[in-house]
């Protein structure tokens, strides 16, 4: 095993059968949204390269077509299989694996995950809010892994669950205790759709972020247009940090709104143009 | 007389002049250059990059503040941005007045001021072939100098000094 520490690339679980639900997951409407685009939008937010795990016969269905893709390449039934083919196709590569029936996972789920990942281990996960067992399938699964799944499924092992209890891996407890939830049966479904239309923050809106000096080469780009629900530039910068990792901690910065400064509590409003300002340097 | 940013050499001679002032019985000027080491280490050339939308505004604001603060007749600041070698002028700060005490009080009142306020930043390459943002990364990679954000590049070291009322 290389002792470098693997990079990470997103896989979105879009194969299951759905047969509890009778309709596909991935297509379900949240907010405007399918869950799959939620799923995939969220992720990407964190990690530059995101996937959608598909099954042979799902790489036309429109949702997930317009995505990169990684068909199941791999012989047998179940989530493992994408996990193990997302391995196979990257050997180098470690995953963050999030199933598409998870419509309260959050930025600081992920970002918890993230921070906290153990590279040494086959598997960074979750434990569950309500049993206590590893949840699968909001995890960071390392290159390792991959021979140690091959074998357990090769033993007639379906549940990665059960793998992850039996592996030697890193389980967190999750700060936000519903990040987790999945739905699987229609009811769940109304429920979870009810529940985020009420505790939604105002809607998200799109600002425009550039970028200088430090900053700008930190976050590959000196601007972008983001679609977001931070309310304030201090939420914004802890969504953008999350993706960029900027080695300046936001005490070091000062921010503007519209080409002036502001406070870090200032109310952002569509369309605000921000901008952070590391230490200057001039004369 | 507003604040401004400039891609080549700086006009001294032209900036001068836009100084001119029949009640004024001096001028002062500070000219920051482009020096060939910083914190130990060689430096072969300067980039400048600036917000500039904000900067000119803040730039405006600090002369403003100069002429209220000291009673100078005219006062301009020009701030180079681009790649920048080694004994090139960085920035160039004139003011004129009737006497000589409040040109040079306001000339390094401008300097101090747009080195801690103005959204200007300032790659340095190394003889080593590194480079680093100053201000910005050298804290952290050389705990030798961490002794703040605050350090100079270009010049003297300056205390930020006490303003006057």
């Amino acid at each position: 095993m290389s002792s470098r520490t693997a990079p990470i690339y997103g896989l979105i679980l879009a194969g299951g059968a759905s047969s509890r639900m009778r309709r596909d997951k991935a297509v379900l409407v949240y907010q405007g949204r399918t869950q799959l685009d939620r799923a995939f939008e969220l992720v990407k937010r964190h990690v530059a390269d995101v996937f959608i795990s598909v099954r042979g016969g799902q790489i036309t269905e429109p949702t997930r077509a317009q995505k990169p893709l990684i068909v199941d390449s791999v012989e047998g039934a179940g989530p493992i299989v994408g996990i193990r083919s997302a391995l196979a196709a990257y050997p180098d590569v470690a995953w963050l694996v999030v199933a598409c029936d998870l419509p309260f996972l959050s930025d600081a789920a992920l970002e918890q995950l993230l921070g906290e990942r153990d590279p040494r281990v086959l598997a960074t996960a979750y434990t569950s809010a309500h049993d206590g067992l590893p949840e699968p399938l909001c995890a960071i699964w390392e290159p390792a892994a991959a021979a140690a799944l091959a074998a357990y499924q090769s033993n007639g092992g379906q549940c990665p669950r059960k793998f992850l209890s039996a592996h030697s891996v890193l389980l967190l407890e999750p700060r936000d205790r519903h990040a987790l939830d999945n739905i699987n049966t229609p009811e769940e479904y109304q429920q979870a759709m009810d529940a985020l239309d009420s505790n939604a923050p105002a809607n998200s809106m799109q600002l425009k972020i550039q970028y200088f000096a430090l900053m700008r080469e930190q976050a590959g780009r000196s601007e972008e247009t983001l679609e977001t629900s931070a309310a304030t530039p201090a939420e914004l910068f802890s969504e953008l940090n999350a993706r960029y990792r900027f080695t300046l901690p936001r005490e070091q910065l000062k921010v503007a709104v519209n080409s002036e400064f502001a406070d870090w509590s200032r109310r952002l409003s569509a369309g605000d143009a921000v901008v952070f300002i590391p230490p200057v340097a001039g004369g | 007389m507003r604040f401004r940013f400039t891609d080549a050499a700086i006009d001294t001679e032209a900036a001068r002049r836009e100084l001119l002032d029949r009640g004024a019985g001096g001028y002062v000027s500070f000219e920051g250059w482009v020096r060939d080491h910083n914190e130990g280490l060689e430096v072969t050339r300067l980039e400048y990059e600036a917000f500039q939308v904000l900067a000119l505004k803040e730039g405006d604001r600090i002369l403003a503040e100069a002429l209220q603060r000291f009673p100078i007749k005219h006062a301009l600041c020009i701030h180079r941005v681009g790649s920048l070698d080694l004994t090139d002028m960085a920035v160039w700060v004139g003011v004129s007045a009737a006497h000589r005490g409040e040109a040079f009080d306001a000339c390094r009142f401008i300097i101090d001021e747009v080195k801690h306020r103005v959204p200007i930043w300032k790659k340095e390459h190394y003889r080593s072939g590194d480079s680093g943002w100053v201000n910005c990364e050298r804290c952290a990679a050389a705990p030798r100098h961490a002794q703040g954000a605050d350090h100079d590049h270009a010049h003297e070291p300056l205390e930020h000094s006490v303003l006057p009322e």
